[in-house]
């Protein structure tokens, strides 16, 4: 039972994890990335796609990774150099990856009736770990997906924090005309953050069809790209804070599994909806935008 | 006056890239697009059929398009109105069942204000948030779309599934509460009237009163409207919830003259096309209505498109999806010069003062 409770809690933070990781390097260099959802569903479908055509996971994550850089490069373009508003952007691109998908989805796959399903990734146990009594399974045989994403975490704190890159990505996000006039590059630092970004996010879109689950529904990612924009907020635009709010979502998506096995008498509906008043909530009493870099969401025009 | 017509000119010019770039994509599917722009025409207008029924599709996009302008307006990034026309259509079709008996417009108007307070309820919730508890207004209107669907869902398996319990859905509501068709065997109803009637309370409402003016200064420029004592925090629950109204109006009107009683989907993701047809009407409410017509004409061909071509009608998404960029793109072009747009200039480096959003210069 706690075994299985961990298990799916680890499924469930590990897409929200990865997507939230690129999302804060994205935020901290001063972009508000809404387009996270459809760069993570593109990931999740082109990844599936190659991979069935190729029978190569290793090109279906080559091309989760492609679709979303693809995607998050058209919001740089939108974003970053004609410094349009990014929310108007990113929910475009969500649109946008929500109708291709599904266009190229049912082309190909809605009317053969052949099944669109691959072998998904193999777990590695990790010798002995993996044999330790209830969580050994659950932490130490996963796929090398969910391995990434949790030692990304202090990679990535670290380079934030301590690294001369980490220094000129959050002076973008904090003072982008100082950081200008220092001559590191705003365009620059803002693109490179969301190519960066768009492999996490394809990744954690390929975590849903080549891990997870081994085929496609239209709109898999199911909102995980906008859960893991609360993520960012929740963990304080922090690292570890973040991996923190992603096990915490996890937890709540997976009550579900665990509860409707249980059989209470509380409509499913109730738990399917609880991340989403999860994340309200904790937003309510924590949302405030006092940690979030100062130049989130601006546009930057050199002018 | 040229700057205006040019304004008025970018969103065709928008739909016409984005036909040709969706014609490489169909292209690409091994579908000829001459055939799926025929058929989608075909769907839409092809006869007086098609023609009502794409006014009648275009409905609830003129609600939604009205609550997404009212909000963009102000600076409010509402991408809630798919959930204020969910919750807005539950008050409703939940109403509806018990007004029999009731006088045929006093029922109606009981339905359009249950819509109306269920929608303002969802929107000023996250205006609520947003004024006092500093939430991100984009997070908490798309987290309050999901929560909206499962709401339904509980509803229709739950409290108002209908007795034989056979299908999830309720019971339909009294006749007294339903819209008519003027025309049948069209479909065309009172709702797209109502619809009107709302869109001139929302021009004269934005750009000739106190209250309007104060929105659109708040979406100009927060500071300054703090500065010249607007009551930002109130503005914001007000307006968001206003938003919301419109969106329950679009979802009630939906159950009186359409669906007749509630189910699982209630909304093709109006909420979210509303963003397109709002940004095409450069957040002008009496540009709504044809704006919201071409798009409800591409829901409607795209069915016919669906049965003639076999592609999906979820193409119209990535219609949507291509207009809004290039939109938005064609106006920081304009507002900055293109070349200063792709490469920025040498020379002084400031920031832009403002979000060279492009949204509401028109």
């Amino acid at each position: 039972m706690l075994e299985a409770f961990l298990a799916s809690t680890i499924a469930m933070a590990t897409p929200i994890l990865l997507a939230a990781l690129g999302e804060l390097i994205v935020e901290r260099s001063g972009v508000l990335n809404i387009g996270i959802e459809g760069a993570m569903l593109a990931g999740a479908f082109f990844g599936l796609t190659a991979t069935w055509f190729s029978g190569s996971l290793a090109l279906g994550l080559l091309a989760s990774c492609a679709a979303a850089v693809a995607f998050n490069a058209l919001l740089a373009v939108l974003a970053v150099n004609l410094a349009v508003n990014q929310v108007v952007a990113g929910t475009a691109i969500d649109i946008l990856a929500l109708g291709l998908t599904g266009v190229f989805y049912r082309r190909f796959f809605g009317l053969t009736g052949s099944a669109f399903t691959i072998t998904p990734m193999r777990t590695i146990a990790l010798g002995p770990l993996a044999r330790i009594p209830l969580i050994g399974t659950a932490l130490f045989d996963q796929s090398a997906l969910v391995y990434l994403a949790f030692a990304l975490v202090p990679s990535i704190a670290f380079v934030i924090s301590h690294t001369r890159y980490g220094l000129e990505l959050r002076a973008a996000g904090e003072r982008p005309e100082a950081a200008d006039a220092l001559g590191l590059g705003v365009y620059r630092l803002r693109w490179q953050a969301l190519m960066i970004a768009g492999v996490l996010s394809g990744l954690a879109g390929a975590f849903l069809t080549l891990t997870y689950t081994n085929t496609f529904i239209e709109g898999i990612s199911a909102g995980r790209g906008y859960v893991a924009l609360s993520v960012v907020i929740v963990g304080r635009w922090n690292a570890w804070g973040v991996a923190a709010a992603s096990l915490l979502f996890g937890a709540a998506m997976a009550l579900q599994f665990g509860l409707q096995a249980v059989g209470t008498a509380v409509p499913y509906q109730f738990f399917l909806a609880l991340p989403y008043v999860l994340t309200i909530v904790v937003l309510a009493f924590m949302g405030g935008q006092a940690d979030a870099p100062s130049a989130l969401g601006s546009p930057y025009l050199r002018s | 006056m040229n700057a205006r017509i040019a304004a008025a000119a970018r969103p065709l010019a928008a739909l016409v890239l984005a036909a040709a770039i969706i014609s490489l994509v169909l292209i690409a599917l091994g579908a000829s697009p001459v055939a799926v722009a025929a058929d989608l025409w075909q769907g839409a207008f092809g006869n007086w059929l098609a023609t009502t029924d794409t006014l009648v599709k275009a409905t609830p996009l003129v609600f939604t398009g009205l609550a997404i302008a009212i909000a963009f307006q102000g600076s409010l990034w509402n991408i809630g109105a798919d959930g204020q026309l969910i919750i807005g259509a539950m008050a409703a079709g939940a109403l509806g069942t018990a007004l029999g008996g009731w006088p045929h417009p006093l029922a109606i108007i009981a339905m359009l204000t249950a819509g109306a307070a269920g929608g303002a309820s969802w929107g000023g919730l996250a205006g609520w948030l947003r004024a006092r508890r500093e939430v991100n207004e984009v997070i908490s209107t798309i987290m309050l779309n999901f929560v909206a669907a499962q709401v339904l869902s509980w509803a229709v398996h739950g409290p108002l599934m209908e007795p034989s319990h056979a299908l999830p859905q309720s019971v339909v509501i009294a006749p007294s509460a339903q819209l008519a068709f003027y025309f049948e065997p069209s479909r065309l109803n009172l709702g797209m009237t109502v619809a009107l009637l709302f869109t001139v309370v929302c021009h004269l409402g934005l750009f000739h009163s106190a209250a309007g003016f104060e929105l659109r200064a708040l979406g100009r420029n927060r500071r300054a409207s703090a500065f010249f004592g607007i009551p930002i925090r109130r503005l914001t629950v007000l307006a968001m919830a206003l938003s919301g109204a419109l969106a329950g109006l679009g979802g009630a009107v939906q159950v009186s003259a359409i669906t007749h009683r509630l189910f699982e989907t209630m909304s093709p993701g109006w909420g979210y096309e509303a963003i397109a047809v709002a940004l095409v009407a450069r957040l002008n409410p009496l540009a709504i209505v044809p704006a919201a017509i071409v798009f409800g004409a591409l829901d409607n061909g795209s069915q016919a498109m669906q049965r003639a071509d076999a592609v999906s009608p979820v193409l119209v998404n990535v219609i949507q999806g291509m207009v809004i960029m290039i939109l938005i793109a064609f106006d920081a072009m304009a507002t900055t010069g293109m070349r200063t747009a792709l490469f920025g200039l040498a020379g002084d480096a400031r920031p832009s003062a403002d979000a060279v959003a492009g949204a509401g210069d028109a």
